[in-house]
């Protein structure tokens, strides 16, 4: 008989969303969706407000990477008030931000996924997940609690918040950062680049190599990438740089964030709150299907690590060379994301490094002069869910006039779908299914980390 | 075995979530000594329907001594949360300020709650002709509510994020049964800025230059954001949110702007803002977007929809 299996909530991940799973009356898959369930109206509810407020507003949209939507708003409104930021101040926020992405890839790997790796997929949802991970390998654990605590801490020592940061401002950073914080926070970042190199390492050797085989096929479909690229010489970059639009064929159209328009677009289905960005300049529109996709591209650390020439950092660049050869460019496979988390995660460490041994980081300059007023700012920064756009349009007054956000996890919700399907028409069959089977196409959605 | 515990996220952020990690080395016994976790989406994969998703009906949560919720309440999925982890804890948390009083979402009370979600559909990058998606997603409420106003709660533990140490406090004082020790004073009771007098001051101003200070001496050595013309809630928020002496956005040389909520749990921000300037001599009108000082705490009926500005043409002409 035909029915509906309701995977809900869908958990550790970030947000609220549930699978539903549709099995004809032989027990087969007819169709599969994962629907975001939560709706709040950011773009709405910040009109009106000065402008210079939202980006601690808007950094509420997401607890875990709200350094991604605090800087991406200053960067807003910067452009909504015509100010350009003092190098100082501009770097200070690259800090910030690139060091958030430290703790975000930390904490997504050991503690959201590692579960379905350290104790397997298929073992009991009750010791499946981080406090199975604490007792079964407490060594691993109290170091990565520890990490990821440090970094946390590093952030917060400084900018005063690391949830919900205020420090970026219109214009730069609220106050510059004095000799003895920058040594203690480059020796603190020299530690955290050891562990990622350490975790690089041991998720090559005790999750990448043991599981090729699911790696290769769990929710693997073929798509597009989308990603933030060095001006000059197309290294990866998460704070600034041109956006880079892959086929997935590979090639590549690079445009400015400004333009965002002209080559996205966002499609709306009626079973999730989510919009569903697509590459709109492909002229192909819009298609989940899995044999005949249409203006599908994939966002986050595996998208940014294809469309990217190089990393711009040494020990990246070495990771990433070797990812390469093993799985080329662009590399497809929907578990790779988090072998690609891993490598930005070394490439986070080394920038945060380079930022602190910049000459001027601890110069007092940090904020130019800001005078409110009319215009339109699109701030672009890469979060460590996808590529991050805020658009505002402010009035006279400097308040916000109008808004439009595309927020990181939403590129991925299409492809997200897309893996969903795959992976539970893969595993399903003439109505056999176990609780192991059904977490193995959250696995495919978890890789995405939403 | 631990107490057991269920949590839960409304209409939040994760930053809670974010916050008891926070709490850090502590952490690790907590969880695996203390307390017995048996519903956490964030973490743990216990579902509502079933492990297998084919048990129909009224969604489960086990049942557990601790029950810690955060968020809001804004769609009819979270009124069903909400009551089932009320029905299955024994002690009910609301933790972080969207659970205690609608945080920042219920920003979204001070619009036209349909028509604006409708408009989010309606941006420049979304498809034309397109509406609010309406099935099988829960159906939004009239508004975004505080835990409180949908069932009785326990234990409110504010904040955007809450502190980690008060979160570590109160499961601490509840495994050893006792009240838990948290802050009852004002941002500006804990604040270590130096205070000059009044000093002739007659408007705040906007955030848009950084204030004065001294970036090689401490925050005591600050002269109070208010006295230095800067429209700062410290007045009239919640203290807590110091982890290293002084109230963490002051610690950012960045004004307050309440993410605590009002210093008693039934106070009005913005009327109390307006009440502390205008008893120093400040002109209240020099607030620019006064609606605002109601971001973190617009539930309880607070934060209500303008009237509808008159648009269009009228028959007059």
């Amino acid at each position: 008989m035909a029915k509906v299996l309701q995977i809900q909530p869908v958990t550790r991940i970030e947000g609220h969303a549930r699978i539903s799973v549709h099995l004809n009356d032989s027990g087969n898959v007819e169709n599969a969706y994962m629907s975001l369930m939560s709706l709040r109206g950011f773009e709405k509810f910040i009109e009106g407000r000065p402008a210079e407020e939202v980006p601690r507003i808007v950094s509420r949209i997401c607890g875990i990477c709200p350094w991604m939507h605090h800087t991406a708003g200053n960067k807003a409104v910067d452009g909504c008030f015509g100010v350009t930021p003092t190098p100082t101040g501009a770097k200070l926020r690259e800090l910030l931000q690139v060091m958030a992405h430290i703790n975000d890839k930390i904490l997504h790997f050991f503690f959201l996924a590692a579960p379905d790796f350290v104790l397997g997929p298929d073992s009991d949802y009750s010791v499946r997940n981080v406090i199975g991970v604490v007792k079964a390998a407490p060594e691993l654990a109290g170091r990565v609690v520890k990490m990821r605590q440090l970094g946390q801490m590093m952030i917060e020592r400084f900018a005063g918040k690391a949830i919900h940061p205020v420090a970026a401002v219109t214009g730069g950073f609220s106050k510059p950062l004095p000799e003895a914080e920058r040594r203690q926070m480059l020796k603190d970042s020299r530690t955290l680049l050891d562990f990622s190199l350490f975790a690089l390492d041991f998720a090559r050797n005790n999750v990448f190599n043991k599981y090729l085989e699911v790696i290769a096929e769990l929710g693997a479909i073929t798509t597009g990438f989308l990603g933030t690229v060095d001006r000059e010489d197309g290294s990866l970059r998460l704070f600034d740089g041109k956006q880079r639009l892959m086929k997935p064929d590979g090639s590549c159209t690079d445009f400015e964030g400004d333009d965002y328009l002209d080559y996205l677009g966002e499609h709306v289905e009626p079973w999730g709150y989510g919009k569903m960005p697509y590459a709109k300049s492909w002229n192909e529109g819009f298609s989940l299907d899995l044999d005949d996709p249409r203006g599908i591209y994939r966002a986050n650390t595996l998208a940014r690590v294809n469309v990217c020439d190089k990393m711009g950092t040494p020990k990246a660049q070495e990771a990433l060379e070797a990812f390469r050869s093993d799985f080329g460019r662009p590399a497809q496979a929907t578990l790779l994301y988090h072998y690609a988390r891993l490598i930005e995660l070394v490439y986070a460490c080394e920038r945060t490094i380079e930022l602190l041994e910049w000459d001027s980081i601890t110069d007092t300059d940090v904020r130019a002069k800001v005078t409110p007023g009319a215009g339109r700012g699109v701030g672009v920064v890469e979060a460590p869910r996808g590529t991050l756009i805020h658009d505002y349009t402010t009035d006279a007054d400097g308040c916000i006039e109008s808004a439009n956000l595309i927020v990181g996890t939403t590129h991925n919700i299409g492809p997200m779908n897309m893996s969903v399907k795959q992976a539970a028409a893969a595993l399903i069959k003439d109505g056999v299914y176990d609780q192991g089977i059904l977490n193995k196409v959250e696995m495919a959605v978890r890789a995405y980390d939403p | 075995m631990g107490v057991t515990t269920a949590m839960e996220w409304l209409s939040s952020c994760s930053g809670c979530e974010i916050a008891i990690l926070n709490i850090g080395e502590e952490l690790v016994p907590l969880l695996t000594e203390h307390l017995e976790v048996v519903h956490a989406p964030v973490i743990m994969d216990h579902k509502y329907f079933g492990q297998c998703g084919d048990e129909g009906g009224h969604l489960q949560i086990p049942e557990a001594v601790v029950g810690i919720v955060t968020g809001g309440v804004s769609n009819e999925e979270h009124v069903e949360v909400l009551q089932e982890m009320r029905r299955k804890c024994k002690v009910l948390i609301a933790l972080g300020s969207c659970a205690t009083h609608g945080g920042i979402p219920a920003l979204m009370n001070g619009q036209d709650g349909a028509r604006s979600f409708a408009e989010v559909y309606r941006t420049s990058s979304t498809d034309p002709g397109v509406s609010l998606p309406d099935q099988g997603v829960p159906a939004l409420l009239d508004r975004t509510y505080a835990l409180d106003e949908k069932i009785t709660v326990d234990l409110m533990l504010p904040g955007c994020p809450p502190n980690p140490a008060h979160i570590a406090e109160a499961i601490t004082a509840l495994l050893e049964n006792r009240e838990p020790e948290l802050p009852t004073k004002s941002v500006c009771d804990t604040c270590p800025t130096r205070r000059e007098g009044k000093g002739g001051m007659h408007k705040v101003r906007r955030f848009i230059e950084n204030v004065q200070f001294d970036p090689a001496k401490p925050v005591s050595d600050m002269r109070c954001l208010l006295e230095q013309g800067f429209m700062c809630m410290g007045p009239v928020t919640a203290a807590g949110c110091a982890k290293y002496g002084a109230p963490s956005c002051i610690e950012a040389r960045v004004p307050c702007r309440g993410c605590f909520g009002p210093v008693l749990p039934k106070g009005n921000q913005m009327l109390d803002m307006m009440n502390a300037l205008a008893s120093n001599g400040i002109d209240c009108n020099s607030v620019v977007d006064r609606r605002s000082l109601l971001r973190f705490s617009g539930a309880h009926g607070k934060l209500r929809p303008l009237r509808q500005a008159v648009t269009g043409r009228t028959d007059n002409g």
